[in-house]
């Protein structure tokens, strides 16, 4: 072959247009299906989250009807249902109505309500979604480092789902184990079906598959944060969701690989008959189970919980992190303690994975053991706390502009600090025996990632909506979206705690009906099953709420009103974008003179200075953006 | 195979990202060419150190758990030296060593959490190594 | 577009993009194998004592394939040596050399290693009737030299003693499918009346190779009575000092045959995952680093057969992919010098 004059040249013809997209348009299914533009991954992993966390929901509703309404069929859509999920999760009721959840039906519901709103719900929209949209643009890169591997994250995480969703529809229906799968259990569970074919085993299936797509993830936000920052962009210039994001995909990073290998354990016990989680002289139904023995199922506790403690890191940073940028724009301040709040989250992550025990106390381990999870447990509220603090004070003496991204963001503070402190009876061990596995836990970490996290998604969505589309949701649909949700997700969750100390076990099929005690405890003028009416009220009233949100979102994609870069007056650089940005991101070179949240500055010309301002004394050199050109140059 | 595309000069390499690494490249090739001979010096170390676990393995030390103490302490000594010399651990930019510090830190962490389940310091329960 | 930094270094952190993004890769790598190894160590301590095997594994192969793959993790660095020093031609010979020595890993692990083991057979005799075994088990000799207990007995399954409910005709399909004999009425078959039936391999040497024994016992009427094995060396003379620490070189089962009764043994399986918690964890470690062995020839042959046309037009950039995965293979390597001992030696 020829010699090469110019990295552009086409050697040869064979892959003429692979050199040059530029001056190549782009095919409707590589621009919108196999795009490796971040901001189209993005939207994707947003769009296929939002349907996974409504369609968890609706798994919920159907649990709650059950939970209210112990053995009766769910009214008006009980025949359909029975008719897609089968009989093995639906059967007739007693008065002959198709449609009444079964107990297995119950569990496969309430294990799949548990694996998609962690794994397909929240963290595709408020790690992968957010973090591929927003981060390049904050941090004023052209894309992601590794645009392809990006792509199959995306991919490998679209495979998972469809493993999750054909589980349904297998013999014997989709997994029942719980969301944690614990063995023995999940180890003999439906080993009458196929050894491939069954809900247990595409569980395992789907979760590699959904793990493998969370680390191509983690790497490419990490080496993207680290390389390809603008110039100007120092550490501590980043906004705090970069931060958020950064330690989070650290956290998916370190915390995931164990899971994966927990599963693989799994994936063993069932398809080759290993028996890594099967202690020896098992008893399956009166027979000893044909298991050579020898295992442990506390060994899956302790792997599942290293990474299902930081999991839960993994679902509230990028969710402070949205909050924080939506406060700190519609306070028009700076972030009060910057500096403490990024200490806070590496604190924060450090100790997340040596807390994980503290889901255990009750397998009986030992009181070493015990003592230091239960002391790690209340020392990691420390760093939660700095933030929460740091957020409130923020709010001190702004003047708010109470926008819809920013009522969400409010709200989110005390939703997340009621679950953040009912978690400290969880903490310890004593309090724990008497709690553990009742609604009082459900109740807590619901606090924490339904209005905590998810009010902070619905923050981001509102506030970053303008930027993907060009386009403003509807301000008083998105006002009623608000004030709907709060009420009833708390009419729907608080109850829980008082049900829960009342002594209801999380996993009872029929509510607790059977149950003489609970019938019988009076709380706050209801019967424990009184409480389980008036939550399943709100549980339908709160999905009823949601239907602003979503009307309002497919509409102001049409309809909405059209708006310029920075509709918000933010002062990060995403906002100095066109938008929606083209590939590539921004139609101008980018660098950055100035800390993320410079509101309000005394002297300045308006309340906001961006970043990427150049300074308004141009004889006073920028100092960072100097230090990192003096490096450049010693480098050649 | 690809061995008859005949290579070009190193030096006709273009295009900036292949100029730049041109201008870095004559300091590279020297600096590289110095450390062939380590590389073969300690490809012969492994293998040697390999002879020497299997016979370590076979000498009574008065318990297992001694062997194990011996077996892993070469085993980490090789290890060592495939991380600082092979993958040039040694002289690595300060980023991946602190993220690798950290990982170094997660896994030792998840050894012993899940190694006091067998062994309880408070109430002096033990297992034995086998 | 172009991003930033693919093959030069960013200033500030002296990184190039895919030099970063391995070491974060590996870093989760360590922690996917730190799992794996953590589960060794949990279910090791946790095992009772005498249920842990030791020695089964052979030991000159593992070795030899030790050295295979320290010996190309030489290679593949002087394969990115020569690429930094523009040597393309001694590069590409240590690229193919890496190449063939991670398929020669791969060749020796599942030609010899892995079907070597599925053909051995091992049966746990329940605590109750280890005394009856004495003779196989040797645990008076255990127990004076402060030795773990013996359960096991061990070695090639010659031949299965069965009875059959009813239709006989599905067995002898059966055997006449697989290349087995039956035989009825064996000498010394007492306590089982007319019932008995022993069968066996048509080639004595073969005997019933356990992956058969297995499909048999789920003949619909067929109960397996007793196995008769050729003990290992182990068990046919146990109170040898001698068998009382693992053996360097393979020991082949010796022509002593032990028949042992079904009702007897706890659990009884050829040498697979399903084995033991040793071998579980064996199979799933040593399977998941063979996957990583044939993930990294297979870039590797990609860069091999591909790499020139990059090489040509920017060849630091070839250079960089090679360290890339140079350095993934000397991860590979490095789990490996850590599986080694803990399941051949220790």
């Amino acid at each position: 072959m020829a010699a090469i004059t110019s990295p552009h040249a086409h050697e040869g013809d064979a892959h003429l247009h692979a050199h040059d997209d530029d001056h190549h348009e782009l095919g409707f299914w590589q621009k919108y299906i196999f795009s490796t533009d971040h901001k189209v991954i993005g939207i994707q992993y947003g769009l296929t989250g939002l349907a996974f966390l409504f369609f968890g929901f609706c798994l919920m509703l159907v649990m709650r009807w059950q939970l209210a309404n112990p053995g009766q069929a769910v009214p008006m859509i009980g025949g359909a249902l029975q008719s897609i999920f089968g009989t093995a999760a639906f059967a007739a009721s007693e008065t002959g109505a198709p449609g009444m959840l079964t107990a297995d039906g119950y569990n496969a519901f309430g294990a799949m309500h548990g694996t998609i709103m962690v794994f397909f719900g929240i963290v595709p929209i408020a790690f992968a979604a957010f973090g591929n949209f927003v981060v390049p643009l904050q941090i004023g890169a052209p894309d992601m480092t590794f645009p392809k591997i990006n792509m199959a994250s995306y991919w490998c995480f679209f495979i998972s789902c469809i493993f999750m969703l054909i589980s349904f529809f297998v013999p014997g229906g989709a997994a029942k184990s719980g969301w944690t799968s614990y063995p023995p259990l999940a180890g003999i569970a439906d080993s009458a079906f196929l050894t491939f074919w069954n809900g247990q085993t595409l569980w395992l299936t789907g979760m590699v598959f959904n793990i493998t797509a969370s680390l191509l993830g983690s790497v490419n936000f990490i080496a993207t944060i680290i390389q390809l920052r603008a110039p100007g962009m120092t550490w501590m210039r980043l906004p705090f969701f970069v931060w958020a994001q950064f330690v989070t995909a650290f956290l998916l990073l370190l915390a995931f690989p164990p899971l994966e290998a927990a599963g693989i354990f799994q994936l063993m016990d069932r398809v080759a008959g290993t028996s890594f989680f099967m202690p020896t002289g098992l008893v399956v139904n009166g027979n000893v189970a044909p298991w050579a023995g020898g295992g442990s199922p506390l060994l899956w506790q302790h792997l599942f919980w290293f990474l299902a403690h930081p999991e839960v890191y993994v679902l509230i940073l990028p969710g402070i992190g949205m909050v924080a940028e939506v406060i700190a724009n519609n306070t028009r301040k700076p972030i009060y303690g910057y500096k403490a709040m990024v200490g806070a989250i590496f604190v924060l992550a450090f100790l997340s994975f040596v807390v994980w025990a503290h889901h255990m106390y009750m397998t009986g381990m030992g009181a070493a053991v015990a003592a230091f999870f239960q002391t790690t447990t209340i020392m990691i509220s420390i760093p939660s706390v700095i933030l929460l603090t740091a957020l409130m004070i923020t709010l001190w003496g702004g003047s708010i502009r109470f926008t819809v991204p920013m009522l969400f963001a409010a709200a989110f503070l005390p939703m997340f600090g009621i679950g953040g402190l009912t978690g400290i009876p969880l903490a310890f061990n004593a309090t724990d025996l008497y709690l553990h596995d009742t609604y009082y836990v459900i109740a807590h970490f619901h606090y924490v990632v339904a209005p905590g996290t998810i009010f902070a998604i619905f923050a981001g969505i509102y506030y970053w909506y303008p930027k993907a589309t060009g386009r403003q949701l509807n301000e008083l649909l998105g006002q009623i979206h608000f004030f709907a949700s709060l009420i009833f997700i708390n009419v729907l969750f608080m109850p829980m705690f008082l049900q829960g100390m009342a002594g209801m076990h999380r996993r009872w099929y029929d509510g607790g009906a059977q149950y003489e005690q609970l019938s019988k405890a009076v709380v706050l003028g209801h019967t424990g099953l009184e409480w389980n009416t008036v939550i399943s009220t709100a549980a339908y009233l709160l999905c009823l709420a949601q239907v602003p949100f979503i009307f309002n979102f497919f509409w102001s994609m049409k309809f909405g009103k059209k708006i310029g870069r920075n509709p918000w007056d933010s002062t990060t650089v995403e906002w100095d974008a066109p938008s929606p940005p083209g590939h590539g991101n921004f139609d101008k070179p980018i660098s950055v003179h100035r800390g993320p949240y410079e509101y309000s500055v005394p002297g300045a010309d308006a309340d906001f200075t961006p970043q990427t301002d150049p300074p308004a004394n141009s004889k006073a050199p920028d100092q960072d953006a100097n230090t990192n050109s003096q490096s450049v140059e010693k480098q050649h | 195979m690809s061995d008859s595309h005949a290579p070009e000069p190193a030096h006709s390499a273009v295009g900036t990202d292949a100029t730049a690494a041109a201008h870095d490249h004559s300091h590279d090739a020297e600096h590289v060419a110095k450390h062939i001979k380590t590389y073969l010096i300690v490809g012969v170390v492994l293998i040697v150190l390999t002879a020497v676990t299997v016979g370590l393995s076979y000498v009574d030390f008065g318990s297992h758990a001694m062997n194990w103490v011996v077996g892993m302490a070469v085993a980490t000594f090789k290890v060592c030296l495939v991380g600082a010399i092979f993958m040039h651990l040694k002289g690595e930019r300060p980023t991946i060593w602190r993220f690798l510090l950290f990982t170094g830190i997660f896994v030792v962490g998840m050894f012993l959490l899940t190694l006091l389940h067998w062994y309880d310091p408070i109430f002096g329960t033990q297992q034995a190594v086998r | 577009m172009q991003i930033p930094y693919e093959v030069t270094s960013r200033p500030d952190t002296g990184l190039w993009n895919a030099k970063l993004g391995i070491w974060l890769f590996l870093a989760s790598e360590v922690m996917l194998f730190g799992g794996l190894f953590s589960g060794y160590l949990f279910l090791r301590l946790g095992a009772e004592d005498g249920y842990w095997p030791h020695g089964l594994l052979n030991v000159p192969i593992g070795t030899f394939n030790t050295a295979v793959l320290i010996a190309s993790s030489v290679t593949i660095v002087l394969t990115w040596a020569n690429l930094k020093m523009r040597n393309w031609v001694m590069a590409q010979r240590y690229l193919l050399t890496t190449i063939l020595c991670g398929l020669l890993f791969l060749f020796i692990k599942l030609v010899f290693e892995y079907p070597e083991k599925f053909a051995h057979f091992g049966a746990y005799i329940k605590k109750e009737s280890t005394a009856k075994y004495e003779a196989y088990l040797g645990n008076e000799h255990a127990r004076s030299n402060g030795l773990s207990p013996r359960y096991e007995i061990s070695g090639h399954l010659e031949a299965v003693e069965v009875t059959v409910a009813g239709d006989r005709a599905p067995l002898a399909t059966f055997a006449e499918k697989n290349k087995l004999k039956l035989v009825e009425h064996p000498a010394g078959g007492e306590g089982h009346g007319a019932n008995l039936i022993k069968v066996e391999g048509l080639d004595h040497k073969a005997g019933v190779s356990p992956a058969k024994m297995e499909k048999m016992a789920r003949i619909p009427g067929v109960t397996i009575e007793k196995f008769e094995l050729a003990l290992d060396p182990g068990n046919a003379d146990p109170s040898n000092p001698a068998n009382d620490r693992p053996h360097f070189w393979h020991q082949h089962a010796t022509d002593k045959i032990a028949t042992i009764d079904a009702k007897d043994v706890s659990w009884a399986s050829s040498f697979a995952p399903k084995h033991s918690s040793y071998f579980a964890i064996y199979f799933t470690i040593t399977g998941l680093h063979g996957l990583h062995v044939l993930g990294g020839v297979i870039v590797m042959a990609y860069f091999y057969l591909y790499g020139g046309k990059l090489y040509r037009k920017n060849p630091e950039h070839q250079a960089n992919r090679i360290e890339v995965v140079g350095l993934f293979w000397h991860f590979v390597d490095l789990v490996w010098i850590f599986v080694f001992p803990i399941f051949y030696l220790l």
